[in-house]
């Protein structure tokens, strides 16, 4: 996993709530195997017209988001599935920072997986930013995880919340199974005693 | 001892490892594998040159992808893409050596309906599967969510899940639920109270007399669509009801193991003096049929309602319903008993247990679909297809002019080729109305299976309490 140290890129506003998985990626391209290639799908539906062009009016058709690499978005953002299609088309795109007052639970969790960094803000913050990514080529914004901070193009700085393991797991680009795999000692003591207490498991 | 809720109690017994930090490794009793979200995990544990921390706990079915049409065992009848997805999970199980119903096993199915259906799912458990409907199993007092394919990986490797804990809500449904009225109805009137994001954060109990009263496929229906209310598990004490579904099947404890399992399923309930984080209550009297409109789950409102207007809402909420009344090409103010609808589908791990196609069957008797109205039933598994024939339900769909189905996941997400055109309108008994997801430009309205039965009759959105 890439780490995520600090990020300095361009804002879209997507300011629609509810923004499902399915919207994210639709399913037909559920269907591979692998977990690159599919940023070009990335909200297919919302992005191509029935004959597959592009439909000019859509935030990440204009030119001044085609590189966005954050994604400010309504309430709710990533609601449904549990497919991790979802970030990883996020990613392919280029999106690495999602900023939103709330996301969907497996989403959120899937996006640490991934090295995307969602952010939780009050709506009023959400609002400001959504305002600031609005400005198109100049909505920059910079994303410190380190110091837990944005910083808008007119200079303001907002804090921000994040779970201190997710965090060291982003900074470091650590791999999750590896760090669980060293505290084997632990689940064979557990298995060994749930064994002994719940056999029919 | 502090007093605990159910979900506070499984948590506790499965708690592997804490970290200082709070960081938990919770430990997976049960790990269901489906073919979309699993191929990508199987390949990271063969980079990485690791095994199956427990095959027998993990359990493999393919659903999504397959086709629900005759002659589906020869492979040539799926299109290449979804043909090695499933190629990819028979040689996965045969390779990691974990159980498995592949689609010529009469046992395969939905993975939600198999789990509970072969006695894998029990209650205490914590059971996990790439997939967010996996809320379905805490019908049984199991603690079961989706989960995405690093963590999939990740309990393929260690069968433990890096948890941080939940909030506990408490969802209260008192007292009957008038005639008409079906766990789909609860489900839906609970998201549509709550909202999409209400459960975010939270574990759901779902209690209360008309919760106890419902069978285990109703509770596994309620159960299913917790994650459309946010919330990542909903679950519900185990009782007698619980027992008696269990008992006999074929993975459940035998013997002296019953009896020891049994009597520590009977502490799983939560304690009088519980704290709850959030509570919500319902009337079971007040819950009326009710159908979707939007392309929200949330947007719930009862078969004798109107479709409702913009300026209702507020918020973020005021343009997401333009653009839903746009999309479902619906105008303000129109009954929501005048839509009419070109499809229906009958199925889906929310509603395609045996028991739901009964309810649809019910009021099917003796009817016909709607002249040019498309209608299919698919079986949520292999085993409630073959009941559903030796109970004579199958004739009574095929003569009313329904598709009588193969199992697996079809038009509730469209992964195979069953799938609405543009502009096609179906009413639906699976869990998402979301844009596109049963087909590009598909318009959806969720609803319960005998009201289901009602519009393919109509072939408009109906009050099923006319037709009873």
């Amino acid at each position: 996993m890439e780490k995520f140290i600090k990020l300095t890129g361009v804002a879209a506003p997507m300011p629609l709530v509810n923004i499902d998985t399915d919207m994210i990626i639709p399913k037909q391209f559920l269907k591979t195997i692998k977990r690159s290639g599919l940023g070009i799908n990335l909200f297919d539906e919302m992005r191509y017209d029935d004959n597959g062009d592009e439909i000019p009016d859509f935030v990440l058709n204009k030119p001044q988001y085609r590189d966005a690499q954050i994604l400010v978005a309504g309430d709710n953002f990533g609601c449904g599935s549990s497919r991790e299609h979802a970030p990883w088309a996020l990613l392919d795109f280029g999106i690495r920072c999602v900023i939103s007052t709330s996301f969907a639970d497996i989403f959120y969790n899937n996006c640490f997986k991934n090295g995307i960094l969602p952010i939780v803000l009050p709506q009023e913050e959400v609002d400001k930013l959504m305002d600031d990514a609005a400005r198109g080529a100049n909505a920059v914004l910079t994303v410190d995880l380190e110091n837990q901070t944005i910083s808008g193009p007119d200079g303001g700085t907002i804090g921000f919340e994040v779970d201190s393991f997710q965090k060291h797991c982003l900074l470091n680009g650590l791999d999750d199974i590896g760090q669980t795999l060293e505290k084997g000692a632990a689940i064979d003591a557990f298995e060994a005693q749930a064994a002994q207490a719940r056999p029919w498991v | 001892m502090s007093p605990k809720t159910l979900y506070d109690k499984i948590w506790d017994a499965h708690l592997a490892h804490q970290a200082e930090d709070g960081t938990c490794l919770l430990y997976i009793d049960r790990h269901l594998v489906h073919e979309v979200t699993s191929p990508q995990a199987f390949e990271g544990l063969r980079m990485a040159g690791r095994t199956v921390r427990a095959p027998d706990k993990t359990i493999a079915v393919p659903d999504h992808n397959v086709p629900t049409t005759p002659g589906r065992n020869d492979p040539e009848q799926m299109p290449e893409d979804s043909r090695i997805q499933v190629a990819a999970l028979d040689s996965n199980a045969r390779e990691f050596g974990i159980h498995y119903y592949p689609v010529s096993d009469i046992r395969q199915g939905i993975v939600h309906i198999v789990g509970p259906e072969q006695g894998w799912t029990l209650p205490g458990m914590t059971v996990v599967c790439g997939d967010s409907h996996t809320a379905t199993h805490g019908a049984f007092g199991a603690l079961a969510h989706g989960i995405g394919t690093s963590e999939v990986e990740h309990v393929l490797a260690t069968q433990t899940l890096i948890q941080r804990k939940g909030k506990n809500m408490k969802v209260e449904i008192t007292g009957q639920l008038q005639p008409g009225v079906t766990a789909k109805d609860i489900t839906l009137a609970v998201i549509g109270e709550t909202g999409t994001a209400g459960g975010t954060g939270y574990v759901i109990e779902y209690c209360g007399e008309a919760i106890r009263s419902l069978s285990m496929e109703g509770r596994m229906t309620v159960c299913n669509m917790a994650i459309e209310g946010g919330a990542r598990a909903g679950l519900i004490a185990p009782d007698e009801t619980t027992f008696e579904y269990v008992k006999g099947r074929p993975h459940a404890p035998k013997g002296a193991q019953w009896e020891a399992a049994l009597a520590w399923w009977k502490t799983l309930y939560s304690d009088d003096d519980a704290h709850w984080d959030k509570v919500v209550t319902i009337r079971g009297e007040d819950i009326a049929p009710v159908v979707t409109w939007g392309t929200s789950p949330e947007d719930v409102l009862p078969i004798t309602g109107t479709v409702p207007s913009p300026e209702d809402y507020e918020g973020g909420k005021v343009d997401a319903v333009r653009r839903s009344l746009d999309y479902m090409g619906l105008k303000s103010g129109t009954p929501l008993s005048e839509i009419e609808i070109d499809t229906v589908f009958i199925g889906s791990c929310t509603n395609g247990r045996i028991e739901d196609l009964r309810a649809a069957a019910e009021i099917l008797k003796g009817k016909k679909v709607k002249d040019g109205l498309r209608a299919m039933v698919v079986p949520g598994s292999g085993l409630v297809r073959a009941q559903a024939e030796e109970e004579g339900l199958a004739d009574i769909f095929k003569e009313a002019g329904f598709e009588w189905r193969l199992a697996g996941c079809s038009m509730c997400l469209a992964m195979n080729p069953d799938q609405l055109s543009p502009g096609e309108r179906c009413a639906a008994t699976s869990n998402r109305n979301f844009e596109g997801r049963q087909g590009r430009g598909g318009r959806t309205h969720l609803l319960s299976p005998a009201m289901a039965a009602a519009a393919a009759v109509t072939g408009r959105l109906t009050d099923v309490r006319e037709l009873m």
